[in-house]
């Protein structure tokens, strides 16, 4: 951080009429007059609208003490929201790595009759509200939906949150595909790999990063997500109460102490939200260092 | 640019590599077959056939009831909070994205790391945890509570607070639109016009919104069927209070768990609707982004 930060600066002093040709990015202009009161505006509106706000859940988880914290996110009924939302949240990005890379695949380099339709089909869950989703699968997987009854189990819960994150890893990985060099490709087939080999030895290095950022957009979008699970979920404590619901059945208590416990289990949750960030971005400084 | 497009197609590359490519292809033939049909297979089960059931779900009572359902007062209350609450947020959602986009891309500054994380963090937050952050702030007992009641200012349970909740969720759509195409024009043509005297706003209207127009038109499409569909944040702030400060979503959940299926089923129809032309607009406009550059 600290060394990209001193790279840069020599780079623009340097002098504005050598073009840098190194990286657009790392060149600016300096903050003045208008653009610097745009910063202001921006900033100021930032902290009212996300730092604030946030600073203010970890204060009020932490507001009563280390304990009283420990205590709300190691209660039975948390700890086991909390566990069953991990494990969802890692089961779903397993198989978004795993399915998601397949239909990417298929979409770029197979293009059966048809793909254009399924293009636009992969981008329904990203524009269906979060609830309509809850009502599609409800249609389908609800008590008297036309499919086996899946309401208030763990499978259902686990359908939504499918239905809802397949588009990350089919959105991260297909540029990538599109944009693959394929003279490798030919040179490995021509002198006689096998498909899978070539997969194997050429092709997954090259996805693998955005496979893993896709999956991990998956993740961080299964742990938090609400809307399309409240309607099959019905929030069985132990079995299909997850940590958002817990959440929101915290605040309608309307007790002090349960506001502190939902700030409690909303830190988790941010904490593994930053984590996440952290990991894209690791991701992505190695993708732009290579290419 | 052409010799990629032409990778990019199958008949490109059968053009290329001629009659042993196609022959293997044809051998490798029923491995390929498999994995399609197994992909195809996957989205239409998860996501096409559900959303036909629910199209079917939505109709089956017929037209009439279909259209007394949405007639209703609450349902038609319910539409019009949603409106308003959702071109408010993409409105304030579109300036900010700009600002941010023109801030990350062409200036230097402090923090600019630290503000680029920021922006996207509200796509890893919890809905949830969104309307429980800005009830802690907000709320009557929240930090600004004693300044907002001293100034008679409403924003819990109220239209401001679920805008609030609505572009936090939104925040960095239309900035995540913008940028890559502002790195890619770069800032010769705006250094050209600023020496010779054009003032920044001029320079604005004139350069930089023509170049991104394209761009910011897919991020604001993104953004608004984001804003019309939040549910969880807005479930939180808004006290979801029928004929006041439900949207189309919050009722949705109630008719579901009032029993009142078919209006639910009804509402929900309406939405994917609006989903389904927010997503041909969507590729309409990456195609028109793809010739242009």
């Amino acid at each position: 951080m600290t060394a990209t930060l001193v790279e840069e600066v020599p780079a623009h002093d340097a002098g504005t009429s050598r073009t840098p040709r190194r990286r657009r990015a790392r060149t600016g202009l300096p903050l003045r007059g208008a653009s610097g009161t745009s910063l202001g505006v921006i900033v100021i509106w930032m902290s009212l609208l996300v730092l604030l706000p946030l600073a203010a859940v970890v204060g009020k988880a932490f507001g009563s003490g280390w304990h009283d914290f420990w205590s709300s996110i190691t209660s039975s009924t948390t700890a086991d929201a909390l566990k069953l939302t991990v494990g969802l949240a890692v089961a779903v990005s397993l198989v978004n790595a795993v399915m998601g890379t397949l239909v990417a695949w298929v979409l770029v380099r197979d293009r059966p009759r048809g793909a254009g339709i399924f293009e636009l089909v992969i981008d329904i869950p990203f524009a269906l509200p979060t609830i309509v989703a809850g009502v599609v699968t409800l249609a389908i997987y609800g008590s008297k939906g036309i499919g086996p009854n899946l309401f208030g189990t763990r499978l259902g819960i686990f359908v939504a949150l499918l239905f809802v994150t397949l588009p990350f890893t089919v959105r991260t990985v297909q540029p990538v595909l599109v944009d693959l060099d394929r003279d490798a490709e030919q040179a490995a087939a021509s002198l006689g790999a096998r498909p899978q080999t070539v997969f194997r030895r050429i092709v997954f290095p090259q996805i693998l990063p955005a496979v893993v950022s896709g999956a991990t957009l998956s993740f961080a979008r299964a742990l938090g997500e609400f809307g399309s699970l409240v309607l099959i979920a019905s929030n069985i404590p132990h079995k299909t109460l997850i940590a958002s619901a817990l959440i929101y059945g915290k605040l309608q208590e309307t007790t002090a102490s349960a506001e502190q416990q939902a700030a409690a289990i909303a830190t988790v949750l941010l904490v593994a939200s930053a984590v996440v960030l952290v990991v894209l971005d690791l991701i992505q400084r190695r993708i732009a260092r290579r290419g | 640019m052409a010799d990629s497009a032409l990778i990019g197609t199958p008949a490109g590359t059968l053009r290329r590599d001629g009659p042993s490519r196609a022959r293997r292809r044809e051998r490798a033939s029923a491995t390929t077959l498999g994995l399609r049909t197994v992909a195809l297979f996957y989205v239409t089960i998860l996501v096409l056939v559900p959303v036909c059931v629910l199209a079917y779900r939505a109709l089956k009572p017929g037209l009439g009831a279909f259209f007394t359902s949405l007639n209703d007062p609450a349902a038609q209350h319910a539409f019009q909070v949603t409106a308003v609450v959702a071109l408010v947020s993409v409105l304030i959602d579109t300036v900010f994205g700009v600002a941010v986009a023109i801030l990350l891309v062409r200036y230097r500054f402090p923090g600019r790391r630290l503000l680029s994380a920021l922006i996207d963090l509200p796509i890893a937050v919890s809905p949830i945890v969104v309307g429980l952050a800005l009830v802690l702030v907000y709320s009557p007992t929240g930090w600004f509570g004693p300044f907002e009641q001293s100034h008679g200012i409403v924003i819990i349970n109220a239209k401001p607070g679920m805008i609030l909740a609505t572009v936090f969720v939104s925040l960095p759509l239309v900035a995540r639109a913008v940028i890559p195409v502002l790195e890619q024009v770069g800032t010769e043509q705006d250094q050209a016009a600023a020496s010779l005297g054009a003032h920044a706003f001029t320079r604005f209207i004139r350069i930089t919104l023509p170049t991104i127009r394209i761009a910011l038109a897919y991020g604001v499409v993104l953004a608004l069927a984001r804003c019309i569909g939040e549910y969880g944040a807005v479930l939180v702030i808004s006290g979801n209070i029928s004929g006041q400060t439900q949207t189309a979503p919050l009722l949705i959940g109630d008719d579901f768990q009032n029993f009142e299926q078919d209006q639910g089923y009804a509402i929900a129809f309406v939405l994917v609707l609006i989903a389904l032309v927010a997503i041909l607009l969507g590729a309409f406009i990456r195609r028109r982004q793809k010739r242009g550059t």
